[in-house]
């Protein structure tokens, strides 16, 4: 059923450029699989190991910053600026995160929100290397195998393309025992400790690999933009990640996707219509918070486990179903 | 010579200002166990009513009062309508006030615009004091003086006064406190407004020597944790001794290596979270 599933929606996002016309909309989904890369990446460290970050935007400023720089100013290819780039962020993540972990909890988020303010300080700051507010922008594509990706139809294909790398990562991922263990620590730290597990460290890869995934959404997102400014850094922006996550599911695997789905959408319908944006984001973050704790895809199966008891059809499995997944717990 | 005196008058104005935003911020989170996102906001929008209402004709004692007032007001309503309802949850709680420090933000920019506003201050306090050859601008000398008198005001508050006694008992030990009869409910609602009380009576006060503009909720919000992860959440001496340090390192910074400010301000954080984590006089453990 599961696996019917995951193929239908495959096959649909493989048909996807010309079920729908238009370069707008195929630009739109491009936009939303790199907000769900986004969203997979920062979901490791909030769903699965309990430890919310509010600094992830710098990650993916990080990168894109890297790569662009590269590019512009020393005139190096796509190919090698973008392994810089992932290695200068993964090795940003790793001795952030040794900062990040003396804390746990909401010390940790406080300290996430103003490194991720810091990183957007220097962006913003450092206008000599970054640009300033202007940015830095004229770069082309890369053109992988030779297939120029100006077109968006090709960069679609590309975009879905990492993003099933990640999502197959991922979901390998958070099926091995690593995986097990990451949520043990979000659960039971303690036990887990006292069964011999270095809870430390196994939050600290973790913490790492999130930025590294974070920096691999920074390039895709510095391709389709070919702009990058400190806004992109900004707290609003790490906040609509978290929110991304949050508003899905968190620690799933489908939920990060479908928040990412649904947040891209509602800020280009809502910024047809209204420009305040980010006033509708945050009331949109109280009563997802309130209401919907645990996020779309976990109220939607209370829904529908409720609908089912409605109309008298209550099994076993369907009060198995009503179960939340687990949310992040040990908040402190 | 010069430069060093004026920039260590402009580092304690400064810190004074990032004393009254942390104390509220550092004295919630102490208490309730929240970390309050909006704080940043509370202080932009209590710079926005001050000017408002300096705008209006009203002179600089009114606006404070209001801006004050209003953001307490504020602060007591989503206290008690979204917070409350989340209790027990401390992570939504804190999503819930960065949910709300947005629609502050953006309600600040649709009421007022986008253009920073330059604020003055009362006319007693203009012009500057000469002393040894140099001039020093009275605003920022009385702005020290404001954030030493707030200080002696919270520590009579919290060391002398039966609430202050009732609040300490819950930061201590909230079961224990609620076990002896503590009436900690109406406690957390006060607090809060308190808090941002300040934050907002800190925002008008910093009005005339920060201007007022959109941005600056998540300007000032980053140097207030800065500040509580430095001198330690739930501390009131903590939280002075930070902000006068985070004030000095920030200034200089600016004055000194004027592109790398943040990198500076980033140094003591890490240093004391590497040091100390529960930050130099916490003695709640993060």
């Amino acid at each position: 059923m599961k696996k019917q599933a995951v193929l239908v929606l495959l096959i649909l996002l493989l048909a996807l450029p010309w079920l729908i016309g238009g370069d707008y909309y195929i630009n739109l989904s491009s936009q939303v699989l790199i907000a769900a890369m986004l969203a997979l990446g920062l979901n490791l460290l909030v769903g699965y190991a309990g430890l919310t970050s509010l600094g992830h935007a710098g990650y993916l400023g990080m990168s894109a910053y890297m790569c662009a720089w590269l590019i512009l100013n020393l005139q190096w290819g796509h190919f090698p600026a973008a392994l810089a780039a992932l290695g200068a962020t993964t090795l940003m993540a790793a001795v952030f995160g040794l900062i990040a972990l003396r804390a746990s909890g909401l010390s940790f988020l406080m300290i996430t929100l103003a490194l991720g303010q810091i990183l957007w300080g220097i962006a913003y700051r450092w206008a000599a290397v970054t640009g300033g507010d202007n940015g830095l922008s004229g770069f082309a594509r890369p053109a992988p195998f030779g297939i120029g990706l100006d077109d968006p139809v090709h960069f679609y294909y590309f975009t879905l393309f990492v993003f099933l790398l990640i999502w197959g990562l991922i979901a390998i991922w958070s099926r091995s025992p690593f995986g097990t263990t990451v949520r043990g620590t979000r659960d039971q730290p303690r036990r887990m400790n006292a069964l011999g597990y270095n809870v430390w460290l196994i939050r600290w890869i973790t913490f790492t690999v999130s930025g590294f995934l974070g920096g691999v959404a920074g390039l895709m997102y510095v391709y389709y933009h070919q702009f990058i400014s400190p806004h992109t850094l900004s707290l609003t922006n790490s906040a609509e990640m978290l929110l991304m996550v949050i508003a899905g599911g968190p620690g799933t695997l489908t939920g990060p996707v479908i928040g990412a789905a649904v947040v891209v959408l509602l800020k280009n319908v809502a910024s047809g219509f209204i420009d305040r944006w980010v006033m509708l984001l945050g009331f949109v973050f109280i009563l997802i918070v309130t209401f919907v704790p645990g996020g779309i895809v976990a109220g939607l199966g209370r829904a529908t486990a409720r609908w089912r008891t409605s109309l008298g059809r209550t099994k076993a499995h369907a009060a198995e179903s009503m179960s939340l997944p687990p949310t992040a717990k040990d908040a402190r | 010579m010069q430069f060093w005196v004026i920039q260590s008058l402009n580092s304690l104005a400064l810190g004074g200002v990032l004393f009254t935003l942390a104390a509220g911020f550092s004295l919630i989170f102490g208490l309730m166990r929240i970390a309050n996102l909006s704080h940043g906001a509370y202080f932009m929008l209590g710079a926005y009513v001050g000017l408002d209402m300096l705008l209006r004709g009203y002179n600089f004692g009114v606006a404070v009062l209001a801006a004050g007032v209003s953001v307490a007001i504020l602060g007591g309503l989503v206290e008690r309508f979204v917070l409350r309802r989340l209790s027990g949850n401390p992570l939504s709680q804190v999503l819930a006030t960065l949910g709300i420090a947005f629609v502050v933000a953006d309600f600040s920019l649709w009421m007022w615009g986008g253009d920073p506003l330059p604020v003055s201050g009362p006319d007693m306090l203009s012009g500057a004091a000469r002393m040894f050859g140099m001039a020093f601008p009275l605003y920022r000398l009385s702005m020290v003086v404001f954030s030493i008198m707030i200080a002696i005001g919270l520590w009579l508050l919290l060391d002398k006064t039966r609430l202050g006694m009732m609040i300490r008992a819950s930061v201590d030990d909230m079961q224990m406190a609620r076990g002896v009869g503590i009436p900690s409910s109406r406690l957390f609602t006060i607090v809060f407004c308190l808090g941002a009380a300040l934050a907002g009576i800190g925002g008008i006060l910093a009005a005339p020597i920060l201007s007022v503009y959109p941005g600056m909720d998540t300007d000032m919000l980053p140097l207030a944790l800065v500040v509580v992860i430095l001198g330690g959440v739930g501390s009131l001496l903590g939280a002075f001794v930070g902000s006068f340090v985070i004030g000095f390192i920030y200034t200089f910074g600016q004055a000194l290596l004027p592109d790398l400010a943040y990198i500076v301000l980033f140094l003591p954080m890490v240093i004391i979270l590497a040091v100390r984590p529960r930050g130099l006089f916490g003695r709640i453990g993060a």
